[in-house]
């Protein structure tokens, strides 16, 4: 069983109101929770990273059971693609701050909940302070400095960190960050190195998984707080909801670990984003290739000209919307490049000019010396040339 | 047989599958016999200099090889070897694999 600093139930501000009992009776009525199990529930504390995908629910379900402090950290606000899976937050809230319109919500679930909101980037100035008020973490974040900070700033203040990840219609879960038990650390002692992400397109999330990951990872912050069953702890669940599928590998605490094993040597917290980035994000490069606005393909277009437009989205972006270009996938280009001619005028574009940028790169560096980067994307042609090009 | 499990930022190099069979006497044999039948796997395995990229994990059944013989790890029929990279969930597609071809930098969300 987990030994966790188990939230002490029995000071006066944990006991439970009538209506608290009646709140929570399907707690109450089964022997792992009980009054104890309750009161244990109430005197925690629990620090969400995030209000969005992993967030909503996981936050949603510990105020519904009765944490008794929730604390979450998020400055986004509320936007219109966010409605497809993050649940907390609805059309009305569409442009409000995510932290407030979570708070509403959890609120208007569990009037008893002490919320405490941190609208602030977590970074190596203020998560050491933070972590140390909660008795717990955790962290549904998306990119790999959080993920390494959270990492370093649990084991740096003793919390443990329940951790949950998506991509797609995948998701790992597991505790990390226990005494006993491994880190993240552990398992990927470094990030990966240099950005080349495979194919960024093929990104998007089934919009239920951050649900059964989040509603996961608050199953396992409970299970930590009342002390019963067997919790995610040296183990990495590996969640396929296509194949509704759940398989689980060991993890073990990693005797080398620089941030737990025996000999440690991080002993504070780091320049995340460099330590990432030495190996990791690759700089845009869109400064550096030829640009065309959309205004000028579209006149341009208009008076005739032989320009040869190529679209470098995948084809169920196609399928969304086009402006009738040549599809090759950015993926495919170096093997499909003898279908281009370089002696025409070439124009790449894709959804926001990112990835039509490493396009007309490769095509420059394969000796192509007429093509441009149509700036912004076909998301630019929708907001100045054609409006009934539909965004996505 | 051996069946590979493929992780899904991967999966596009394996031919869209989600594990392929192969027929190995250990973890290393049955990952080579992966990137022989789709090769376009191998960058993303393995360095420049055939050793496994490492922050990509491979388990045998539910042990991480790292804590068996590793490559040497012997596999019987009806194993399983799981290939688990590190992702970071969101949108993002957060697998970073350093091999010299062209992919994209997420412009789209």
């Amino acid at each position: 069983m987990a030994t966790i600093t188990q939230p002490k139930p029995e000071t006066a501000g944990n006991v439970l109101t009538n209506d608290e009992i009646l709140r929570y009776s399907r707690h109450l009525i089964m022997p792992e929770v009980g009054m104890e199990g309750q009161q244990k529930l109430k005197a925690a504390k629990v620090l969400c990273i995030g209000a969005g995908g992993l967030g909503s629910p996981l936050a949603l379900y510990l105020g519904a059971a009765g944490v008794g402090t929730l604390g979450i950290v998020d400055f986004d606000v509320v936007d219109y693609t966010n409605l497809q899976r993050q649940i907390i937050h609805t059309t009305a809230d569409v442009g409000r701050k995510k932290l407030d319109s979570a708070a509403e919500k959890l609120k208007a679930i569990n009037p008893f909940l002490n919320i405490r909101k941190f609208e602030t980037r977590l970074s190596s100035e203020n998560a050491l302070e933070l972590f140390r008020e909660f008795d717990i973490v955790a962290d549904g974040t998306d990119n790999f400095p959080t993920r390494y900070l959270v990492n370093d700033a649990c084991v740096l203040t003793g919390k443990p960190n329940v951790y949950g990840s998506i991509f797609r219609f995948e998701g790992q879960a597991s505790v990390f960050a226990t005494e006993q038990g491994p880190c993240y650390r552990c398992l990927y002692p470094e990030p990966p190195p240099p950005g080349l992400v495979p194919s960024c397109a093929e990104g998007g999330v089934l919009g239920i998984l951050p649900g059964l990951v989040g509603v996961i990872q608050a199953t396992e912050v409970i299970k930590l707080i009342i002390g019963q069953g067997d919790p995610l702890i040296g183990r990495l669940l590996l969640i396929d909801a296509l194949g509704m599928k759940f398989r689980e590998l060991k993890l073990r605490k990693h005797p080398d670990c620089p941030a737990c094993g025996q000999h440690r040597i991080i002993t504070k917290l780091i320049d995340y984003e460099q330590f990432c980035g030495i190996r990791g994000e690759e700089k845009p490069v869109e400064a550096k290739v030829p640009e065309m606005q959309v205004e000028e393909l579209k006149r341009r277009l208009d008076a005739g000209d032989d320009i040869f437009v190529l679209d470098v989205r995948e084809p169920h972006e196609y399928q969304i919307c086009n402006i009738g270009g040549y599809l090759i996938p950015l993926g495919d280009l170096p093997k499909r490049v003898s279908e281009l001619d370089s002696s025409r005028e070439i124009v790449a574009h894709c959804k926001m000019g990112g990835r039509s940028a490493k396009a007309v790169e490769f095509l420059r560096q394969a000796g192509f010396k007429k093509v441009h980067n149509l700036t912004g994307g076909i998301a630019a042609w929708s907001d100045r040339v054609d409006p009934k090009i539909p965004k996505y | 047989m051996t069946k590979i499990h493929i992780p899904t930022p991967l999966r596009q190099y394996a031919g869209k599958q989600p594990t392929v069979d192969v027929q190995a006497g250990s973890v290393g044999d049955a990952l080579s016999g992966l990137v022989s039948q789709h090769p376009e796997l191998r960058r993303h395995l393995y360095t420049d200099d055939g050793k496994l990229r490492a922050f990509v994990n491979v388990y045998l059944n539910d042990e991480d090889v790292r804590y068996l013989q590793r490559e040497a790890t012997a596999v019987k029929d009806g194993d399983n070897i799981s290939i688990v990279p590190s992702i970071a969930g969101g949108a993002d597609p957060m697998i970073r694999l350093a091999a010299p071809m062209l992919a994209c930098r997420c412009c789209c969300r």
